[in-house]
């Protein structure tokens, strides 16, 4: 077995462990069964929502929301954190409103998105894009405004324009910290798209969550928890491949 | 083309003549105005390689920075005579400074794709470039995975390709090792030779000076001013290895550094008032 196999057996002990601790547990008698199910009473439900189909469904509209939201609002955020770095009107603008801005939980804006865009997907994903923007517009501009100095140097003696250097040295530069943007970006994604669809929606993990939780079926509730830690996970792993792939000047 | 055609042949052409006539520099700090270097003259023949010695902090650098662009002087001015090139100069520095994100062939051709040179002419002055400093095999590879002497070769190849009248180099060999050192002084030599451009070489080396340049700058610190300029009476496309060994070589060294020493010494008791 080679290193990075090894580094990826080493990746899933952790949660493993956790879930073997709980199940022996709950076999040992402690605690009760009713309210905390134990891991293979989850697997049976899960295995039944995958079966019909009731799983594979709210998964879908949930990544199909994190998705579109997740681009929509990265897109412009890497581009408002590159022209920061490299104007300073465009920072003095801007500056102030991320201060104000980032700090506001951004579940706290739904009651105004669902005015704004209605109960449909849009009001979802509108919050996803305004989540994601934050972070990654932060760590772009850090990224972009830390560049080593020499790079603008060699960029300027030999004859580089503005645009040249935007897209060839700002953003290159900027890529790892653009990365770890996303990192959060991704995760801060599922956090506010999974209580936004605690209320007003009829489908998604949210709402599969807190439908059942009303219902009391704690153990389909579990299986919605477990769901977005394994998409959140899948997610995430993705994006690292991606990051490996795009800076290969990183790794070694 | 240009920039790699022959490799042992003597230059048809001349670099620049660069006039610097009376510059200074003063950097505004919190506490203060530097004098960071003062009223400087000097000319540089086409085609000539000059070295410019002095203590850290003598400004040599930041006279570099100015001839590149990359710094206005307070006051002075400088005059470049480039007819004929293509770019008026290129700088190759102390790091390397390749872009870490751009393959050897994206580097080396920077300088082309900034002025817009069609990619068919471009990839072919990037591979005569890359031959000239013998990485061709090595176009595709990113600076992380070449060492350090390669990493400095593509930063030369990088500059040569734009064809540059006037050569800036900020002590681009003080980071490697000694073999990969003199390796790389005597190919920079005979490409200089065979390309005809001017050349002005910062080092903190006596020995570096005197080894490739025709004329030596010796600087003083605090401010910067130039202490004395010598000719160096070895001819071109010296031995690098049999001249370093020579009585001549040996008595002009010590002479220099005698002019160095007072400056250093100097230097540091200011230093430490």
């Amino acid at each position: 077995m080679n290193a990075k196999m090894q580094e990826r057996m080493l990746y899933l002990i952790s949660p493993i462990a956790l879930i073997a601790l709980w199940q022996g547990l709950l076999m040992l008698g402690i605690g009760d069964r009713r309210f905390v199910p134990a891991p293979s009473d989850i697997a049976e439900r899960a295995w039944e929502m995958i079966t019909n189909g009731e799983l594979a469904y709210h998964s879908a509209v949930t990544l199909y929301r994190v998705i579109v939201g997740f681009i929509l609002g990265v897109v412009p955020a890497v581009a408002a954190g590159l022209l920061m770095a490299m104007f300073r009107p465009v920072r003095i603008f801007f500056d102030p409103l991320i201060a104000s801005l980032f700090p506001i939980p951004k579940v706290a804006l739904m009651p105004l998105l669902l005015l704004a865009f209605g109960f449909g997907d849009a009001s979802k994903i509108a919050l996803v894009v305004i989540a994601v923007f934050f972070p990654v517009v932060v760590n772009t501009y850090v990224g972009a405004a830390n560049i080593e100095k020499i790079y603008w140097d060699v960029a300027r003696n030999y004859g580089a324009s503005q645009p040249i250097i935007f897209r060839r040295i700002v953003f290159f530069g900027a890529l790892p910290m653009i990365f770890a943007g996303l990192r959060i970006a991704l995760a801060v994604s599922f956090i506010v798209l999974v209580a936004a669809e605690f209320v007003a929606t009829k489908a998604g993990i949210g709402y599969l969550i807190w439908n059942s939780w009303e219902l009391l079926q704690v153990d389909k509730m579990f299986v919605g928890i477990v769901t977005v830690g394994i998409l959140g996970l899948i997610a995430t792993v993705l994006l690292q491949e991606i990051e490996r792939k795009v800076i290969p000047w990183k790794a070694e | 083309m240009g920039a790699a055609e022959s490799s042992s042949a003597v230059a048809e052409r001349r670099g620049a003549a660069v006039q610097i006539a009376n510059v200074s520099k003063t950097y505004s700090s919190g506490t203060g105005q530097l004098l960071a270097v003062s009223d400087i003259s000097l000319q540089v023949r086409p085609g000539e390689f000059l070295c410019i010695v002095g203590p850290s902090g003598c400004g040599k650098s930041t006279l570099l920075r100015i001839l590149a662009g990359l710094d206005r002087q307070t006051s002075g001015t400088i005059d470049v005579q480039a007819n004929g090139w293509a770019v008026e100069n290129a700088m190759v520095f102390q790091e390397s400074g390749l872009f870490p994100w751009m393959s050897v062939a994206a580097n080396v051709g920077f300088g082309l794709m900034t002025r817009n040179v069609p990619p068919a002419e471009a990839s072919a002055r990037v591979e005569a470039a890359l031959k000239l400093v013998g990485l061709t095999k090595f176009y595709r590879h990113y600076p992380h995975q070449l060492s350090g002497g390669m990493r400095q070769r593509t930063a030369i190849a990088r500059a040569f390709v734009t064809d540059p009248a006037l050569l800036l180099m900020d002590e681009p060999f003080a980071a490697l090792d000694a073999q990969n050192r003199v390796i790389l002084q005597a190919e920079l030599v005979r490409i200089c030779e065979a390309t005809g451009k001017t050349v002005i070489y910062i080092t903190h080396s006596i020995e570096e000076a005197l080894l490739l340049g025709d004329r030596t700058v010796v600087m003083t610190a605090h401010p910067g001013r130039i202490k004395q300029i010598i000719d160096v009476p070895f001819k071109r496309l010296r031995n690098l290895m049999t001249l370093s060994a020579s009585a001549e070589f040996g008595a002009l060294k010590l002479d220099i550094w005698r002019v160095l020493e007072e400056e250093v010494m100097r230097a540091r008791a200011e230093a430490e008032q």
